[in-house]
């Protein structure tokens, strides 16, 4: 179905996902790339030698858990966006989300807004933290979002309220 | 009538990475662009490109545009750029005619010449389809990302390959709606991963999917799709009427290079590649010696392929002409490399199939 739609199946993301010990740790990257295509930023990016494309660059990523920092500079290097970066480590009830976000007007830390899924359905209510938009990620914003832990599978955009946009 | 060493036609990624590589080689190059701006389709490519970061993946195309003239001032008067200069002749004596601000006509003959006139967009028959509103997807990301001008309010893209999902979601940045993408094949043609981009947007985007008809009097005013089975016949009954102001077609390009069949190269159709190509060497050279051909031109491709055969045209181009570098060998090792890489994977299959047909 995710070559008809674009849509990745849950299977699909959960092998993306490291386990939930090492998520309740700290940051950890989240690389959803799935096709081998000729590209390798995500590698050349990680300061910590996490990512691993290797000689071929058709290769799929691979993310080394033990590894990653969960420093997040993957984020907006991705030309796909399709990376994230999860962290459980903050609270028993929630978790952190760090994801690009290339709309104006960026959200502001604060901010409730609607949690989508990867079909862009709505999914929860998500709490916006932070946004980041240094020149170093060059013009890709990567916004922390505050989402309970039962959609960590399915939380994946977001959508400000009508109300929100003035 | 003006006498160059080397002539470039088009400054998109190809053409610049090929002026950059014969001038650093010592050749003394003049570059013909039609537009008023430079860098061809990067100028609008307000996304992240893919590669690697010989061929500045992670860049914005147009930031691209702008590393690679930054480059060519480096070489000075060694290479000259003119703008609003379409060349709209290519004659057996290597005269190249040139219409410059569209009023004064003037000639060019060059030593050697490298075509990198790039790609036209491929148009769609169905009733209708010359609705004023109907529009390529790249026309509309040029009015967009160029221009700064919005083209409508709703928008149904028609083709879901890189340029359709790109475009669909530059449109969303630009605050247009996108009602959905279809595509007539079973699968998206796209990177997935620009797909699911526009996907968690919500955008749906629908495999085989066509456009039955365009509805409207004075302009578009809605848009009739269908469901096609798998030999791409409209299934009848599922009919789904979209009300939408433009409509974006995006069904592929088609390699650029009448002035390389007018010049005499041998050319040959390779589906593949998207078109008629003109046959070439592994240098890109084509039948005729001294004339060379790289980027979109010589077959439908991404930039980051565009950019690598430029420099290796250029490298050949320049070496043909008594500049050969030192570093020579080396150098066309590392772009034919370059090229091997951009081509090896999956989504490079096609490419390579096409690449044998056309070798000379």
């Amino acid at each position: 179905m995710f070559e008809k739609t674009g849509v990745a199946t849950r299977e699909m993301v959960m092998t993306k996902f490291p386990p939930m010990e090492r998520i309740n740790k700290g940051p950890v990257a989240v690389v959803e790339c799935y096709q081998k295509i000729p590209c390798n930023p995500c590698q050349t990016a990680c300061p910590a030698g996490a990512i691993r494309i290797g000689d071929d660059i058709n290769n799929v990523p691979q993310r080394d858990e033990s590894l990653c920092t969960g420093c997040g500079i993957c984020v907006s290097k991705c030309p796909g966006l399709a990376i994230m970066i999860v962290d459980g480590s903050k609270s028993a009830e929630t978790v952190e989300f760090r994801i690009p976000y290339e709309f104006l007007p960026l959200p502001e830390a604060g901010e409730q807004v609607v949690g989508l899924d990867r079909a862009g359905q709505p999914v929860c209510s998500a709490k916006v933290l932070k946004v980041m938009n240094p020149p170093a990620f060059d013009r890709t914003p990567v916004v922390t979002l505050e989402v309970e832990r039962k959609y960590l599978y399915d939380f994946r955009n977001f959508r400000r309220e009508a109300k929100a946009h003035g | 009538m003006r006498e160059v060493e080397l002539l470039i036609i088009g400054s998109g990624p190809a053409g610049l990475c090929a002026a950059i590589s014969a001038a650093s080689s010592g050749a003394k190059v003049l570059i013909l662009e039609r537009s008023f701006k430079p860098g061809g389709q990067l100028i609008k490519q307000t996304h992240m490109f893919f590669g690697s970061e010989r061929q500045y993946a992670s860049h914005r195309g147009v930031d691209i545009a702008g590393i690679l003239l930054n480059k060519l001032a480096e070489f000075g008067d060694r290479i000259e750029l003119l703008l609003n200069a379409t060349a709209v002749g290519f004659y057996e004596d290597n005269v190249v005619t040139v219409l410059k601000d569209e009023k004064e006509y003037c000639k060019v003959k060059a030593q050697s010449i490298i075509c990198a006139t790039g790609a036209y967009e491929k148009s769609l028959a169905f009733p209708n389809n010359d609705l004023p509103g109907i529009y390529g997807a790249g026309a509309v990301q040029t009015l967009m990302n160029v221009y700064g001008i919005q083209p409508g309010k709703r928008v149904l893209m028609v083709g879901a390959g890189n340029i359709g999902v790109i475009v669909s979601y530059q449109l969303m940045q630009a605050g247009i709606e996108v009602v959905a993408v279809l595509d007539a094949a079973p699968r998206i043609g796209a990177y997935l991963v620009h797909a699911s981009k526009l996907a968690r947007m919500g955008v749906p985007i629908l495999t085989s999917h066509t456009v039955k008809e365009a509805i409207g009097t004075d302009c578009l005013e809605a848009a009739v799709v269908c469901e096609v089975d798998d030999k791409f016949q409209p299934i009848p009954g599922t009919e789904k009427r979209y009300d939408v102001d433009v409509m974006c077609i995006s069904v592929g390009l088609s390699p650029l290079n009448e002035l390389l069949a007018m010049r005499g190269v041998e050319m040959k159709y390779v589906g593949q590649l998207s078109g008629f190509v003109p046959l070439r060497t592994e240098d890109c050279e084509t039948s005729i010696p001294g004339i060379f051909v790289a980027g979109d031109a010589s077959g439908i491709e991404e930039a980051s392929s565009a950019m690598a055969e430029g420099y290796l045209a250029g490298l050949c181009a320049a070496a043909k002409l008594g500049h050969v570098p030192e570093d020579f060998q080396q150098r066309r090792q590392e772009y034919r490399g370059q090229l091997e890489d951009l081509r090896s994977g999956p989504v490079g299959d096609r490419i390579r199939a096409g690449m044998k047909l056309s070798q000379l």
